[in-house]
Formats: structure tokens, C-alpha cells, sequence
């Protein structure tokens, strides 16, 4: 219980010392665009009703799932076959040089042509942005299987779909994990600049709104959902990595216990 | 029907970026159903590789490998492979229980067999508590343990182990050598053991099989007349068993020289009676 405290204290101390420099730095601020903290978070609740919850956050939520989920299943069902076979390796990887190269966000007004300002555009260019580090990352994960265990693998006759679900993809699970920690990151920053590009609802949307109308608090609040939104995202993220990555964890501490 | 393995003028080269290594130049030998053979020789004269080629695991340069008058071409199903490096061999996402039975549902086994054969393989190697652990909580030797348990409840017709104790303290590879030896008079499996000890193989082995340096042929073939009965502190003092060691040693050191063997390399040799001596 003692531990669990103390661990709740260093978890929250910096975050509550940043708040208050933050109070103590802006108390007496009269510029209109620095507002004093105490003024943004008591526009807060006003600002974020339940109401504005569920036609903003919540839409901006669902696409930056869609988004992250394509991404993440193209990412390693690509990488998977990309990093399975030598041939389409060498073919590929030029290829995939030049797409990493280019920044998502140019590629929105090419994505509005064909997809229009939809829904559809923003979750594609949430895809293409996010797919990169999954699918880099599946591929070195999948050439990396360790030699010993993919013989014996095939000395006990696991071949196929067997092999790819308990051999493979477990295998490279750890790098899978680390190209989908940063496609969640990216997964957010695309989903505001396609939502401020053309959109009628969502957070990057709101949050311009909120700017060329000059409501400066509201548009601090609107920042402080979008950290928070982060934040969120990355603790559901750290539960479902110890859940499926547990032997991994354990097997780095015990090869740091007896090298 | 001839022997269960038969090995038969078995080449293996290896050809690559501009090296050509022989790795095994000519080996001929039969295990027959039951038998437990050591294969003896020295470090880096293609034990793994020969070993891999008669698994299946790699396909020989010339000559054949038949199990049970099969032709072998892939890994067959009849055989179980327990690997030198037994930390890389386990699945460590697989608590021990799981990596024991993934190969038997690849088998297509009812879930209750395979509970069945799980329990059992892990009891006989003293690890009937450990299906709940993952394989990096466990010691090295019981980590070979677990292999070997994976093997046994594959229920393989030959089990081919690979130095399988060569990483693992001296201790620990006592208690081994006599849990394979062990295993296989309760369970009559036939097992091709490699390794690169010669008091190992003469331990172990009904018949030790002596290789020479690379390029590697068969030196030597040895009945290894110990009782069955063996225990570590009895029958490493026992002067046959020194008698039997010297002989192995003697070979492999002339092989190493270069001396072609004494004896023509295709029949069986027993050392003869030599007066212990008493000084
Ligand atoms: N994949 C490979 N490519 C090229 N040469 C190889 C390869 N594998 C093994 N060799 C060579 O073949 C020879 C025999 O190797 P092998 O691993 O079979 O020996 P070993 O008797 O098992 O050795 P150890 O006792 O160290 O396990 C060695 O000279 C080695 O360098
Ligand atoms: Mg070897």
C-alpha cells in the first residue's frame, strides 16, 4: 500500500509542479493570448460538456481508431510477407525508402482528390502516416527469428498458419509493439491536421474554431483535452503491451539477473 | 525390413561466398530399432551438421538417409530433435506446458491425449510442477529437461540429440546422462546421441560410433560392453570403462594426427582384454 503511494507521489509530483509554474507564471498575465491558468480551467467544464464530449472528442476518437487499426493490420500483415521472403525484401525496400521519406501530412490534399474531406480522408491519411514504423518495424522483427527456434519449428512439423501464430509473429511481437508505441504518437498529430484542414467537427477542428474567434481560454482548454487524449491513449497502450508482452518483460529481467 | 536409420554414404558441402567447407565427407551407419548410439568426435568435425542432415533439416550434398526404409527428404514425422542450444530451442513466450504440447496439436491430437502425454513427459523428467512456468525461470539443465520432455511426448520412433549437455554444469550433466540413459531403458526408444565427450559417449552409448577430424568419416564402430545397469560413481571407475575411454581417446588423437584407422571402418571392433595395469 506504502509502495503504491509512493509510486501514485513520483508519478503525479512532476506533472503537479509543471501545473504550478504554469499557475504561478501566468496569475497575473493581462496578455489576452496567455491567459492565466486559473481562467482556462475554469472555462473548462464550461467549455467541455458532455454535449461537446460526444460531437467532438468522440468523432475525433473513432477516427483516429479506424485509422491506427488499418494502419496497424496493414503494417503487419505487409511487413509479415515483406519480411518473410528475401526476394520480395530486396524488391520492396527501395521502394518503401522513398514512401517513409514523405511526410503524411503533404499528402492530404492528394488524399482529399480521391477521398474527399470525409471521414474516409481523414482515416486514410491517419493510415498512411501511422503504417510506416509498424510495417518497418514488423519487417526487421519477422527477419530476425531466432535460426534455433525456426528449426525447430520445422523439426516438430509447425509449418504454415501454426508456424506464423505461435513462432513468428510472437517472436517479433516485441518490435511490432515498438513501430505501434510510435504510430500512436504520429496517429494523434495526423488527426488534428486533417481534422484542421477541412472538417465540420473534432478536436483539431474545434480547437481552430476556438482560435480564429478568439477565444483563447477555450482554445487552452482545448489543447489541454488533446494532452490529456494522449496521455490516455498511451496508459491503454502500456496495459495491453504488459498483458501481451509479459514473457518479454520477464525474460530481459531474468537475462539481467544471470548474463 | 532393415534397421530403423540408415545412414548411407552422406556427403554434405557447403558451398558460399567463394568458401567450399566439406563439412562430412563419407558416413555409413545403421541404428537399429532400440538402440541408443553415441556418435564421438572431435569439435567442429560436423556433428550438428550430420545430425541435421539425417533430421532432415538439411538436405545432403550426396548419398541417403532412409527412417524405417522412408527415404528422408523433410523433417519426418517419426523424429524428435533436442537441440545443443536448449535456451534458444524453447518458445519464451510459451509457459513450459504449452511448448511441450504446440507439437503434438500440430499432430492433430485430442486435447485430452495431448494433456495426457504432456503430463507424463514432463513427470518423467522430475518436472511435473514446472507446466505453469515460462522456460526463462527455469535453470539451464531443467531448460534441457523441458526439451527433452518435448521430444518424449512427440512420441518419435529415434530421438537425435545434439551435445544436448554441453552447456550445462557438470553436475547437472550427471543427473542428465542418467535421466537419458534412464528414459530410454524404461521406454525403449531408440536414441542418436552426438556429442564431443568421450566419457560421455562411452557412458552412454550400447555402441559408440567414432568420427574422425573434418572431412569426416566414420573411424571407428564400438560395442560398448558395460552392463546395462550404470550408475556415475561405479561404472566411471570400473576398468573397463577407463579400458573402453582410452581406446576412444587413442582414436581420436590419431585421427586428429592423420593415422588411418587400424581396423577396416565397417565392422564392429571389440577392444580386446588388455591386462589392467598394476603399478
Ligand atoms: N551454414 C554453414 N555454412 C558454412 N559452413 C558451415 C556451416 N555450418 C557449419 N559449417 C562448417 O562445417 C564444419 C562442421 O560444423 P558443425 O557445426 O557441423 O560441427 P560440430 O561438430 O557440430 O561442431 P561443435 O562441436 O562445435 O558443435 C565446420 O567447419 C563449420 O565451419
Ligand atoms: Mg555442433
Amino acid at each position: 500500500m506504502t509502495r503504491f503511494l509512493l509510486r501514485l507521489a513520483f508519478v503525479v509530483a512532476l506533472p503537479l509542479f509543471l501545473l504550478g509554474l504554469w499557475w504561478l507564471a501566468s496569475d497575473d498575465s493581462t496578455n489576452p493570448f496567455w491567459p492565466p491558468l486559473r481562467t482556462i480551467l475554469t472555462t473548462f467544464p464550461d467549455v467541455w460538456t458532455s454535449e461537446r464530449l460526444r460531437a467532438d472528442v468522440l468523432p475525433s476518437v473513432l477516427r483516429l481508431s479506424a485509422g491506427y487499426a488499418v494502419a496497424a493490420v496493414a503494417g503487419v500483415a505487409v511487413g509479415t510477407v515483406i519480411g518473410s521472403y528475401r526476394r520480395v525484401r530486396a524488391l520492396c525496400e527501395p521502394v518503401l525508402e522513398f514512401l517513409r521519406a514523405i511526410p503524411a501530412p503533404v499528402l492530404i490534399p492528394v488524399i482529399m482528390l480521391f477521398a474527399g474531406i470525409g471521414d474516409t480522408m481523414k482515416i486514410t491519411v491517419i493510415a498512411s502516416g501511422c503504417v510506416w514504423p509498424i510495417l518497418l518495424n514488423t519487417v526487421e522483427g519477422v527477419r530476425a527469428v531466432d535460426p534455433v527456434m525456426a528449426e525447430t519449428a520445422r523439426s516438430y512439423g509447425i509449418t504454415g498458419a501454426a508456424r506464423l501464430r505461435n513462432v513468428v509473429l510472437r517472436s517479433a511481437s516485441p518490435q511490432i509493439f515498438a513501430g505501434l508505441r510510435q504510430a500512436l504518437s504520429i496517429a494523434i498529430i495526423l488527426m488534428v491536421i486533417s481534422e484542421m484542414f477541412a472538417a465540420s467537427n473534432g478536436l483539431g477542428f474545434t480547437i481552430v474554431q476556438f482560435q480564429r474567434g478568439f477565444a483563447v481560454p477555450d482554445m487552452w482548454t482545448g489543447i489541454l483535452v488533446l494532452g490529456l487524449l494522449g496521455f490516455a491513449l498511451s496508459v491503454v497502450f502500456q496495459l495491453v503491451e504488459r498483458r501481451v508482452l509479459g514473457w518479454y518483460h520477464g525474460l530481459r529481467a531474468s537475462a539481467r539477473r544471470s548474463p | 525390413m532393415g534397421a530403423l536409420l540408415d545412414v548411407s554414404g552422406l556427403n554434405k558441402v557447403y558451398e558460399g561466398s567463394g568458401r567450399r567447407v566439406e563439412a562430412v565427407r563419407d558416413l555409413t551407419f545403421t541404428v537399429e530399432s532400440g538402440e541408443l548410439v553415441c556418435l564421438v568426435g572431435p569439435s567442429g568435425c560436423g556433428k550438428t551438421t550430420l545430425l541435421k542432415c539425417v533430421g532432415g533439416l538439411l538436405a545432403p550434398t550426396a548419398g541417403q538417409v532412409t527412417l524405417s526404409g522412408r527415404p528422408v527428404s523433410g523433417p519426418p514425422p517419426g523424429m524428435a530433435f533436442v537441440f545443443q542450444e536448449y535456451g534458444r530451442s524453447l518458445f519464451p513466450w510459451m509457459r513450459v506446458g504449452d511448448n511441450v504440447e504446440l507439437p503434438l496439436k500440430q499432430k492433430g491430437l485430442s486435447k485430452s491425449r495431448r494433456g495426457e502425454l504432456v503430463d507424463d513427459a514432463l513427470r518423467s523428467v522430475g518436472l511435473a510442477d514446472a507446466a505453469g512456468a515460462y522456460p526463462w525461470q527455469l535453470s539451464g539443465g531443467m531448460q534441457q529437461r523441458v526439451a527433452i520432455a518435448r521430444a518424449l511426448a512427440y512420441e518419435p520412433e529415434i530421438l537425435l540429440m545434439d551435445e544436448p549437455f554441453a552447456a550445462v554444469d557438470a553436475q547437472t550433466r550427471a543427473d542428465l546422462e542418467d535421466l537419458v540413459r534412464g528414459l530410454w531403458r524404461e521406454r525403449g526408444i531408440t536414441i542418436l546421441f552426438v556429442t564431443h565427450d568421450i566419457d560421455e559417449a562411452v557412458y552412454l552409448g550400447e555402441r559408440v560410433l567414432v568420427l574422425s577430424g573434418s572431412p569426416t568419416v566414420v573411424r571407428e564402430r564400438l560395442r560398448i560392453d558395460l552392463p546395462a545397469e550404470r550408475d556415475q560413481l561405479h561404472t566411471r571407475v570400473a576398468p573397463r570403462f577407463a579400458e573402453l575411454r582410452t581406446h576412444v581417446y587413442e582414436q581420436i588423437q590419431a585421427a586428429k594426427r592423420g593415422t588411418p584407422a587400424p581396423e577396416p571402418s565397417d565392422r564392429i571392433v571389440d577392444v580386446e582384454d588388455r591386462p589392467v595395469d598394476k603399478s
